[in-house]
């Protein structure tokens, strides 16, 4: 009774101090009373009815819950601390185990999910996929599923709703759920469903029948995935194998000329990107993210002087003996790489990928495009179509072809063939230089980088056949996605030699290549 | 067409070659005779390095067998070499007995890679003669398969020289592989002794120096022979008119294998007479560079030669010794520049620089001879 009296003694002061001890309103006090209590089930259905109601008055409660700031008196009444702190004599924190504090954080962001920003919704619904999904939960999850609108968020919601429903006591409910979760495409639910089939763990014949099901469509599409991922690393080193190869394809395809500095010529296009990027960081540090734009037309036009340079001096004096070419031009290939090494310094130097080069693309679920093995993809394709359109549509792609294939005819209708030898040859190695600035986004710019990157380029040429710019395509793009096929069953190393092998077999089997020109010599 | 049963060399290139033997021949008696601080002393450093020359030589002498006379480039005989020394190697391995780091009797790598017993294919190879029949059939019957395909299809020219560099880079990776069973990296060294004898004592020295000097002029002579020989004439056809040749109803195949084969076989043996002398073998001496370095050697003595392709060897390693040791970062512009100026000034290497003579040899007027009855 005296009880009595202080509350309506105690509630007066209240009204007079304004509101110094708050009983949420608009919150049953039934919902309250058993997170005052010491049945450690009966708080944890206590929050997540709280966060089922999901008006602004219970994330209240329940943020004061989280932030100790939730205190019951002796009576076991709930309240709030007032803004001046005040609190009714002999109230303690309601103290908030680790059990009860993942629950807490599960019903908040079961709050969240009606939150306005997309982002905002997508975290909370992560944040109670992570937690331990409890059936109190699963009536706002359903609801936020039936509102939402972003297709991300509503995946992760029907995840959840799913794994809510694998708790259900109905075995219809669980059925769905588990053919959910197979649809979900998510492997990281296959423990669940794994769970499922144990013995003794499900009861009913039908839930189990779906979740294997269920399992093997997770596991289908984890192949397809899979597959998919080794289709596109395949792609990624087809451009990288096309890109160091299509300068060869010119130099040795067209002119016949066994360049076997060509990787050193992909070293100075690497080597120029990196001047051009200290360049950019020394002059104009604030655009340093567009080096790259400025790095690829002077990477051409430094290997494409450095391969006329060569062809004027060297290589034209050797037209017509292709094995003494090979030697005079791994000598500068030696030249090259020391004067390198003497220059910048026998360590690999750092060229940076560009910020928006960084990340990467989500498909499939769980698989992961990086930004800078589609722009080498892209740039291999544009190149390819830049280096077809010049040698098909223009004049001085006529002149090249002419040149090649008749070369005295074309003399004697007035081609300047010295000077088209010169310029097919600066192409070719132009292109290499753009090579160069593709393979300083991938891998280390040392003085060695040419000798990785030559004896693939040959076998490209030679495999799709000398002269044939869609036989280096192919070529390229085939043995990229041969060897990232092969690669999980037989480790790199071996790929890379059983690689090699099959080309010594195949160009025995056809010495012309994939695309050879038909022609009746015995030669 | 008379084949007189000529001598092999003319009489200068005769008297030079003896006196040169003789000189060689007389290093590791020096050695042994004189004690070290005296004037006429060689010492074990000069001996070893003479005898890697010699089978640097003898390298350069097989390819030179096929590139100059055949006008086959290989661009692998570095493998033949490494595969020789391979070979030579395993038994070396094996000779360690238990005197090894791990104290067991398996070489140290398999120790350390933990395995239990010898892989199959090192069975056998504690038998020095055993090892030294491998050393001649793994690079022969490689050089045999990979050579009949080749030939059969038509390979040839700058084709031929990339897939075998291409065989040669595809075999280092696989070297280089621990699993492999080569010991990967570091492939074979810290030999101790070769048939019951100290590996690294004088006169062991001297026995392998000698050896590798026999069978240099052996090679050389047998060479010699096999180019005048009218199979010689065949293979120099093949490297002419290869279709010519056709037409007139020879089939190359034969005659090219054959010649391929040797020089692999003779590759082999220049690598297994390597690895005692120079005391380690390794996945990175397959590597293509090594490949082209012989090459090398051979352009810069003059192909077609056989002796240019001794002389090229002794010369070009004579200057990386030289050069490694007095400007080391220059050795690679040099060689560099060895390439590019040999190929383009002196395409028939340091003999064909020699003064024109008064009189042409008998051996060149006899091919001339065979030239005009040809025609």
């Amino acid at each position: 009774m005296t009880m009595h009296v202080l509350r309506v003694l105690l509630a007066a002061l209240w009204l007079v101090a304004g509101a110094a001890w708050a009983t949420p309103a608009g919150v049953a006090p039934a919902l309250l009373a058993p997170l005052a209590g010491d049945d450690p089930d009966a708080r944890v259905t206590a929050v997540a009815s709280l966060g089922a109601l999901g008006t602004p008055q219970a994330a209240a409660v329940l943020r004061a819950l989280q932030d100790d700031a939730l205190y019951a008196t002796a009576e076991g009444e709930v309240g709030i601390a007032g803004p001046d702190g005040s609190l009714p004599e002999g109230a303690e924190t309601i103290m908030v185990n680790n059990r009860l504090r993942v629950a807490i954080a599960a019903a908040l962001s079961g709050m969240d999910l009606g939150a306005p920003q997309p982002a905002r919704r997508l975290a909370a619904a992560r944040a109670m996929l992570d937690g331990e999904p409890d059936p109190a939960q699963s009536a706002p999850a359903r609801r936020a599923l039936v509102q939402e609108t972003d297709d991300e968020v509503r995946a992760v919601l029907a995840l959840l709703v799913a794994r809510i429903g694998l708790q259900s006591n109905d075995p219809a409910e669980r059925r769905t759920a588990a053919v959910q979760l197979g649809e979900s495409g998510n492997a990281a639910q296959r423990p669940l469903l794994q769970a499922l089939l144990e013995p003794g763990f499900e009861t009913d014949e039908s839930v189990r029948v779906a979740a294997a099901t269920a399992l093997a469509a997770l596991d289908s599409r984890q192949r397809r995935a899979d597959l998919a991922g080794r289709l596109f690393q395949g792609l990624s080193l087809g451009s990288v194998l096309l890109l160091a190869a299509l300068g060869l394809a010119i130099t040795f395809g067209l002119m016949g000329v066994i360049n076997m500095a060509h990787g050193e010529l992909l070293m100075i296009g690497a080597y120029t990107t990196w001047l051009v990027q200290s360049l950019f960081r020394h002059y104009l540090p604030e655009s340093v993210d567009w080096y790259l734009l400025a790095a690829l037309p002077a990477a051409f036009l430094v290997a494409a002087l450095a391969g006329m340079a060569l062809e004027r001096t060297v290589i034209r004096w050797l037209y017509g003996r292709p094995l003494e070419t090979l030697l005079a031009t791994w000598g500068i290939s030696l030249v090259l790489m020391q004067g390198v090494r003497t220059l910048f310094g026998a360590q690999n130097v750092e060229v940076a990928n560009p910020a928006w080069m960084a990340g990467g693309v989500t498909v499939l679920g769980s698989l992961v495009l990086p930004y800078n093995r589609i722009a080498i993809i892209v740039f291999a394709a544009l190149v390819t179509a830049a280096v077809w359109l010049l040698l098909n549509a223009t004049r001085l792609g006529l002149f090249v072809r002419a040149v090649m294939q008749n070369r005295r005819m074309a003399d004697c209708v007035g081609v300047p063939t010295g000077c088209i030898d010169m310029l097919t040859f600066g192409l070719g190695s132009g292109i290499a230089g753009l090579g160069g600035v593709a393979l300083s986004q991938l891998g280390n710019v040392g003085p060695d980088l040419g000798q990785a990157y030559i004896i693939d380029s040959f076998m490209v040429v030679v495999l799709g056949g000398v002269g044939q710019l869609a036989g280096t395509v192919i070529a390229a793009l085939g043995l990229g996605e041969l060897t990232k096929l092969l690669e999980p069953f037989t480790g790199a190393v071996l790929t890379k030699i059983g690689i090699l092998v099959f080309i010594v077999v195949f160009i025995q089997r056809r010495p012309q290549g994939l695309f050879a020109l038909k022609g009746r010599s015995v030669e | 067409m008379t084949h007189p049963t000529q001598a092999l060399f003319s009489r200068p290139a005769r008297y030079l070659l003896v006196a040169l033997v003789v000189v060689a021949a007389l290093l590791p008696l020096l050695h042994l005779v004189f004690p070290p601080g005296h004037t006429l002393h060689i010492s074990g450093y000069t001996l070893a390095l003479v005898g890697k020359f010699m089978c640097y030589a003898l390298a350069a002498l097989a390819l030179d067998l096929v590139w100059g006379y055949t006008g086959i480039l290989s661009l692998g005989h570095a493998l033949f070499f490494a595969l020789g020394a391979y070979a030579h190697g395993m038994y070396l391995m094996r000779a360690i007995g238990r005197d090894g780091v791990y104290g067991s009797a398996l070489p140290d790598f398999m120790v350390f890679l933990d395995w239990q017993e010898l892989p199959w294919f090192w069975a056998f190879t504690d038998s020095f003669w055993y090892c030294m029949v491998l050393v001649v059939l793994v690079p022969g019957v490689l050089a045999f398969v990979f050579g009949y395909f080749a030939f059969r299809s038509r390979i040839k020219g700058v084709y031929f020289s990339i897939i075998t560099q291409a065989l040669a880079y595809a075999c280092m990776l696989l070297f280089f592989r621990n699993d492999t069973g080569f010991g990967g990296n570091n492939g074979f060294t810290d030999f101790r002794r070769i048939l019951g004898h100290d590996i690294t004592a004088p006169g062991t020295r001297a026995v392998m120096f000698l050896v590798t000097l026999a069978l240099l002029v052996g090679a050389l002579c047998l060479c010699r022979w096999l180019v005048a020989s009218r199979l010689g004439r065949v293979l120099q056809g093949v490297r002419d008119a290869e279709p010519r040749l056709m037409f007139i109803g020879y089939d190359p195949l034969w005659f090219k294998l054959f010649v391929w084969t040797l020089s692999a076989v003779l590759c082999g043996i220049a690598g297994a007479l390597y690895v005692p002398q120079v005391g380690i073998i390794n996945p990175s001496e397959m590597s293509p560079a090594n490949s082209i370095e012989m090459v090398i050697w051979v352009a810069v003595g003059g192909r077609g030669t056989l002796i240019g392709a001794i002389l090229g060897a002794f010369t070009v390693n004579g200057l990386k010794s030289w050069f490694t040791a007095a400007f080391p970062d220059l050795w690679l512009f040099a060689l560099g520049m060895l390439f590019i100026l040999v190929t383009l000034f002196m395409p028939k290497g340091m003999l064909g620089l020699r003064l024109p003579r008064r009189r042409a040899s008998p051996t060149a007027l006899r091919e001339k001879q065979a030239l005009e009855e040809a025609a």
